[in-house]
């Protein structure tokens, strides 16, 4: 009986140098299948560390939205509602919200101005998000115009610029004190955009969005665990997309892969003769050639999963952010908190790295399975 | 002794151009000695040494080893003799590793690597320590005076040390039967001299030989104990 661990070793230990004979071959198929392993693991930690975030923001979220709907489009709410559903059992608080959008001729981008009871903002005072200081270029203690919904300018200091932590969600954002919002937007006092509305137990929400409708009938209650839903669905549409288009690109790596992985040169063929003769089963060839590609397969798959890591943690995914980060002409800048998901690791694993190494099997075996006299004969 | 009775290797058979290389051939090849296989090309001297080498398996006939698969097969009787062309591949797999060692006619030396590692080639599979085998290779390219190359490329040597690291190789396995084809078709005379001198050396340590050639430097030695000549596949004369 031999020892199995050595031969084992001994048969890896002259993969390797097969490996490094045909170096530029190799590391050409490794480069290639690295990109393919980067590409689709910077889109699963992408989306994965997106859902993620999303999940922790909105766990500050009220549990309840409230709107008005005339017409089927979003109008603003009365404050006269306001007591009305605070009154309603199992209703903590309820907050008008005053918000909406200012476009910016300028740099062509949308801004969310939302309304702040903060003591702390000055009058006359806005603060904004990270994103609105870069595209604009501007910073804390700077003046800048908003031009009003009558066409006149209001000129206004910036107060502070919002911390980088919050940027995927504070970007683009601007508050100011109510007055200002209503100022701006000429937005009727008595009015807010919507209501927040925090619940005691969570469980008890779907009852009060019916008492809601019931007593509002023109009100859409939206819950928090709808909203989730939905930025869940368009980060897997965003992903999905992603993959759709990159799945060309896999293709023709499976093609190349296939073509490389099955493709058993004439060298190489005698060379599994030669070995034969010496000695070595077809299990060794196999175990071989199993080693070569496992190698191939597994430093690409490591590169790869690596590569994707530092691309999407450190350098905030820099190649996808146009298509996946938001659509608007201000992207968001962010360091996302690494998420990884081990399910997702698992079946990425298995669909890069098993169909490599089962393709290069196919033909060894079939040359291994032969008559090894073939080598007298070269 | 190695023995066959009857032994036909046929290519293609049953196929419309059949081709038989080997034609009933029946020989009693001697242990410990050095056999000379002549004949002009094409004559079956190599599908015969395959076929003795557990290399291929005769379309039909029968090939005996008598005491020479003890070290592939430690549960056979040193003396027992074994029929060879109808074992199984893990069998003829064993017994080539142990009872034949090969030297080719190109050598066949794998390239990329270097002098050591295509002498341990064989040795892999075994899953010997590899100190001890690396250190019984090493002693074996000393004594064949290539020690200067053990971490050369084999890509750098000349023919007549690509030879000599066959022959390292087809020994590291210490088989009972060295098998070579053609062996002095690549050297100039001083160099197939040289090689003789060294399958004396083989056969004064008990080795069975069996060579190919039509170089008479080979066949005309005062070495070769049996000449076997071949023509179509047959055995036309043995001396």
């Amino acid at each position: 009986m031999r020892p199995p661990l050595q031969r084992y070793r001994n048969i890896l230990d002259f993969a390797l140098s097969s490996l490094l004979r045909r170096k530029g071959r190799n590391l050409a198929l490794i480069s290639v299948y690295t990109l393919v392993v980067f590409v689709i693991a910077s889109l699963v930690f992408f989306v994965q560390a997106l859902k993620r975030e999303a999940h922790e923001l909105l766990a500050q979220a009220p549990d309840m939205v409230v709107q008005r709907m005339v017409a089927g489009r979003h109008d603003p709410v009365p404050l006269a509602q306001v007591e009305a559903i605070r009154s309603i059992r199992g209703v903590d608080e309820v907050q008008p919200r005053l918000w909406g959008y200012y476009y910016d001729p300028v740099f062509g981008g949308n801004l969310t101005v939302l309304a702040t009871e903060d003591a702390a903002l000055a009058p006359d005072a806005i603060w904004i998000g990270q994103g609105v200081a870069r595209s604009m270029r501007i910073k804390e203690g700077d003046l800048i115009p908003l031009r009003g919904y009558d066409g006149q300018s209001t000129l206004f200091s910036i107060q502070k610029v919002l911390p980088e932590s919050s940027e995927l969600v504070s970007s683009d954002l601007v508050l100011m004190a109510p007055k200002d919002v209503r100022a701006l937007f000429h937005f009727p006092e008595g009015l807010a955009t919507d209501l927040a509305i925090q619940a005691g137990n969570p469980r008890e929400l779907p009852t009060i969005a019916a008492k809601i409708v019931e007593l509002y009938p023109d009100s859409r209650p939206i819950l928090k665990s709808e909203i989730l839903r939905t930025y869940e669905a368009v980060f897997d549409w965003r992903g999905g997309l992603m993959v759709v288009v990159l799945g060309s690109a896999v293709l023709s790596f499976i093609i190349f892969a296939w073509d490389k992985a099955t493709g058993l040169s004439a060298e190489e063929r005698k060379e599994i003769g030669v070995l034969k003769s010496l000695g070595w089963e077809s299990s060794d060839v196999l175990l071989l050639k199993f080693w070569e590609g496992a190698v191939i397969s597994v430093t690409a798959f490591l590169t790869g999963v690596l590569l994707a890591y530092a691309h999407v943690f450190f350098f905030s995914a820099s190649l996808f952010e146009h298509a996946l980060k938001g659509w608007s002409v201000l992207f968001p800048r962010f360091r996302l908190i690494p998420a990884l998901d081990g399910y997702q690791l698992t079946v990425l694993f298995f669909l890069t790295v098993l169909p490599y190494t089962a393709a290069t099997l196919v033909p060894s075996w079939r040359a291994a399975t032969v008559d090894p006299d073939a080598a007298m004969r070269s | 002794m190695i023995e066959l009775s009857q032994v036909v290797k046929t290519y293609q058979a049953g196929l419309a151009t059949p081709f038989t290389a080997v034609d009933r051939v029946t020989l009693s090849i001697p242990a410990a000695r050095l056999t000379v296989f002549k004949g002009p090309s094409g004559s079956g001297k190599t599908t015969l040494l395959t076929l003795i080498g557990c290399m291929a398996r005769p379309t039909s006939g029968r090939i005996h080893l008598h005491g020479l698969a003890g070290a592939a097969l430690p549960h056979l009787a040193p003396t027992e003799a074994l029929e060879i062309t109808s074992l199984p591949e893990r069998f003829l797999t064993a017994i080539r590793r142990r009872t034949f060692g090969f030297i080719f006619q190109q050598f066949n030396l794998v390239r990329g690597i270097t002098v050591l590692e295509n002498v341990l080639l064989p040795t892999y599979p075994t899953g010997e320590d590899p100190r001890a085998v690396e250190a019984r290779a090493v002693a074996r390219l000393e004594s064949l005076g290539l020690a200067r190359h053990l971490r050369s490329s084999v890509d750098r040597l000349s023919g007549g040390e690509a030879q000599r690291v066959a022959i390292a190789r087809a020994l590291i396995n210490d088989p009972a039967v060295i098998i070579a084809d053609e062996p002095t078709a690549h050297l100039d005379s001083r160099l197939s001299e040289e090689f003789m001198g060294l399958m004396s050396e083989f056969k004064d340590a008990g080795k069975t030989l069996l060579i190919t050639s039509h170089d008479p430097i080979v066949y005309d030695s005062e070495l070769a104990d049996l000449v076997v000549e071949m023509r179509d596949g047959r055995v036309v004369s043995e001396t």
